[in-house]
């Protein structure tokens, strides 16, 4: 009897031995499971990403090698011929991407200060969700918009007295010269500047309210005005963030595609003034690629794709760069 | 993004490019015909049951899809020269003609009003001709109404069947053109905005004050947009319709050109249109799939002997039947299976 009672703690302690082991082993079974998964979900990106740059860069082997580095600074997209350069295509890519954050990022800091300092409590949250929506909407919108409304008010109402105006204005004139055609690198430009403008806003606006109140506060106690306060106190501050949110933009409006294409005009040339059409190498991989008839023709659009992604990936990482400095510091 | 977009669009044009069920005939290529084969295609499917799955990819598309042999035939609106299609082991074929009409937005001027030459038409598109009153308009339209209006040239952006007849007669009829421009599906244009397919140089053109550009026929009708005369190699102003693009495919000697190698701009006769083209159909000589490329072979020979009021109601001609004859011909003789047993005779 003796012996039996104490059998029984024992033979239980020795299950319960058995059970933790077998429940412990199942936690490791389950973890082993759920970390190989997370972490095969996240390498398939990284092969993904090394994927898509490799097919590019194959891709772009046979016209790369046929036109050297005559590709980057030939002006000549001749399928005839069978001559490409990447110039006209990379002039406007950055022509308008530049005269778009030129339009959005003035205007979107002055409506991230608004929001940030002068906006009536009840005006905030409107405003706050237009310009969510505006990021929200899709390119071909734009595009469309673009083409319907927007081009053919600037050709009848704004480019005529533009071009007027100028025409005798040395330097100027041949900016704003030829045909009011409507649409143009002027016009993708304000479509690109519109479509930037809540990146440009919300970043600005979030990063204006980490400014701690206390050395706004103290600026207004010296007298400030809020003009002085935002240029001598906020702007310097966050100058980081600013720069990060409208390098995300500029990400973005180098990118584009459909709404650009829409309204540009297709046109492989430079030309100085603004309201002639170009192209941009989105615009015209997505134009020409289905119709491509050759290899050169085909792997000169892969290499312009290879271009562009070198150019978003510098402007990228530089943002990340940018942005990740200032969560450190606010942090 | 967009890369990846265009990958995945590229994969997603060589997934559906894949062959079909073996009861469907698989076709790619030019999208110009493609309201026709699939009015074609359904009509056929309701009266034998076989169907066709045609995928307008466009003509470069189809061209790369048939040398692949990954659909039974491809579609093309520009034709391959003789000695490519014989490289390729392939056989070409019309189905049906139809034509580019200029079509312009000016104020007070409607289709017909003017007419314009080749010459003339040359200059505007190489942009040597800049304003509506220029002389050589004036001289051609001594009665009609122009202003100093600046002309916008408006072109296809993405390459095109429409385009290359456009500048195949271009180059015809104005030895600069051919020199600085030439002929293709896509060209280094000189001159003006591009936009894609014909619906985009329509809206362009709709959109635009003092535009000109170039549509497929049907798209002018059906937008009813101000179409422009035209006068052709006899010197005679036609107006574009089903008519003269039937002029000029009957005037055109079929019979003669090797693999059909025919392009129908500026053809002589009195009444036919200047800048005609018929579509092409590709396929193998020897098909690997013997039994697929009957079915295809059937389904043309269908369309050819029924399909005529299908395609007038859709704006297109169809071929005259001297040059169906030759079609069959071609297909008895040149056409068959390992065996070198014709795949159809007639």
């Amino acid at each position: 009897m003796v012996e039996v009672t104490w059998q029984g703690p024992d033979v239980s302690a020795r299950q319960n031995v058995e059970d933790r082991a077998r429940a412990l082993n199942r936690l490791r079974l389950s973890d082993d499971v759920f970390r190989i998964m997370t972490r095969s979900a996240a390498m398939f990106v990284l092969a993904i990403l090394g994927g898509v740059i490799l097919a590019l860069f194959l891709g772009s082997l046979p016209a790369l090698r046929e036109f050297g580095f005559g590709f980057l600074v030939s002006e000549s997209w001749n399928p005839v011929t069978e001559k490409f350069g990447a110039l006209a295509p990379v002039y406007g890519t950055l022509m308008t991407s530049f005269l778009a954050m030129l339009i959005a990022v003035p205007f979107g800091l002055l409506i991230a200060m608004f929001l940030t300092e002068l906006c009536p409590k009840w005006l905030r949250r409107p405003i706050g969700i237009a310009i969510e929506l505006l990021a929200g909407i899709p390119s071909i919108i734009y595009g469309i918009w673009g083409l319907f409304v927007l081009a053919p008010f600037l050709q009848q109402y704004i480019q005529p007295p533009l071009i007027k105006t100028f025409q005798n204005v040395p330097g100027l004139s041949a900016l704003f010269e030829g045909p009011p055609y409507g649409i143009g690198i002027f016009t993708a430009s304000l479509i690109l500047a519109i479509m930037v403008l809540p990146f440009v806003t919300s970043i600005s606006r979030d990063v204006f309210d980490a400014v701690p109140p206390v050395l706004k506060e103290a600026a207004y106690g010296l007298g400030c005005s809020t003009w002085e306060v935002m240029r001598y106190v906020v702007l310097p501050y966050t100058r980081v963030g600013v720069i990060g949110g409208v390098m995300l933009g500029l990400g973005r409006a180098l990118g584009e595609t459909m709404a650009v294409t829409f309204v540009i005009g297709n046109a492989h040339r430079i030309s100085t003034s603004l309201l002639a059409p170009g192209t941009t190498i989105s615009a015209t991989i997505a134009n020409e690629f289905t119709e491509a008839v050759g290899d050169l023709y085909t792997s000169s659009l892969i290499a312009l794709g290879l271009i562009l992604f070198v150019i978003t990936f510098v402007v990228l990482a530089i943002a990340r760069y940018l942005l990740m400095r200032i969560e450190r510091r606010i942090g | 993004m967009n890369f990846i977009k265009t990958i995945v669009a590229a994969g997603l044009v060589a997934v559906s490019a894949l062959p079909a069920v073996a009861a469907d005939i698989s076709g790619a290529g030019a999208t110009f015909p493609y309201p026709i084969y699939a009015k074609w295609a359904d009509a056929y499917k309701k009266e034998t049951g076989n169907g066709l799955n045609y995928q307008s990819i466009g003509s470069g598309g189809g061209i790369k899809q048939i040398q692949a042999k990954t659909v039974t035939f491809g579609a093309s609106d520009m034709p391959l020269k003789p000695e490519d299609v014989e490289k390729a082991g392939l056989v070409q074929f019309p189905t049906v003609v139809g034509g580019d009409v200029p079509v312009v937005n000016l104020d007070g001027v409607t289709s017909g009003d003017l007419k314009l030459d080749g010459t003339t038409l040359a200059k505007i598109f190489l942009g040597e001709i800049k304003t509506w009153d220029d002389a050589a308009i004036k001289a051609l339209n001594p009665s009609a109404k122009l202003t100093s209006q600046a002309i916008v040239v408006v072109h296809r952006s993405d390459g095109s069947g429409t385009t290359f007849i456009w500048t195949d007669y271009l180059s015809k009829v104005s030895a600069d053109w051919k020199s600085k421009v030439g002929a293709n599906t896509a060209v280094e244009w000189p001159a003006g905005i591009g936009a894609k397919g014909n619906e985009g140089v329509a809206n362009n053109v709709m959109q635009t004050k003092g535009a000109i550009g170039y549509v497929e026929y049907a798209y002018a009708k059906q937008n009813k947009m101000t179409t422009v005369n035209m006068i052709n190699k006899d010197g005679k102003s036609v107006a574009p319709d089903a008519a003269a693009f039937q002029a000029a495919a009957a005037n055109a000697d079929w019979v003669n050109a090797k693999n059909f190698y025919l392009i129908l701009t500026d053809q002589p006769g009195a009444a036919s249109w200047p800048i005609a083209g018929a579509t092409f159909i590709l396929i193998h000589k020897q098909p690997q799939d013997p039994a697929a490329a009957t079915e295809a072979l059937k389904f043309f020979s269908w369309a050819y002997a029924k399909g005529g009021k299908m395609a007038e109601d859709l704006d297109y001609v169809p071929m005259p039947a001297s040059v169906v004859k030759a079609i069959q011909a071609v297909w008895s003789n040149e056409i068959k299976d390992a065996n070198g047993k014709p795949l159809l005779t007639n």
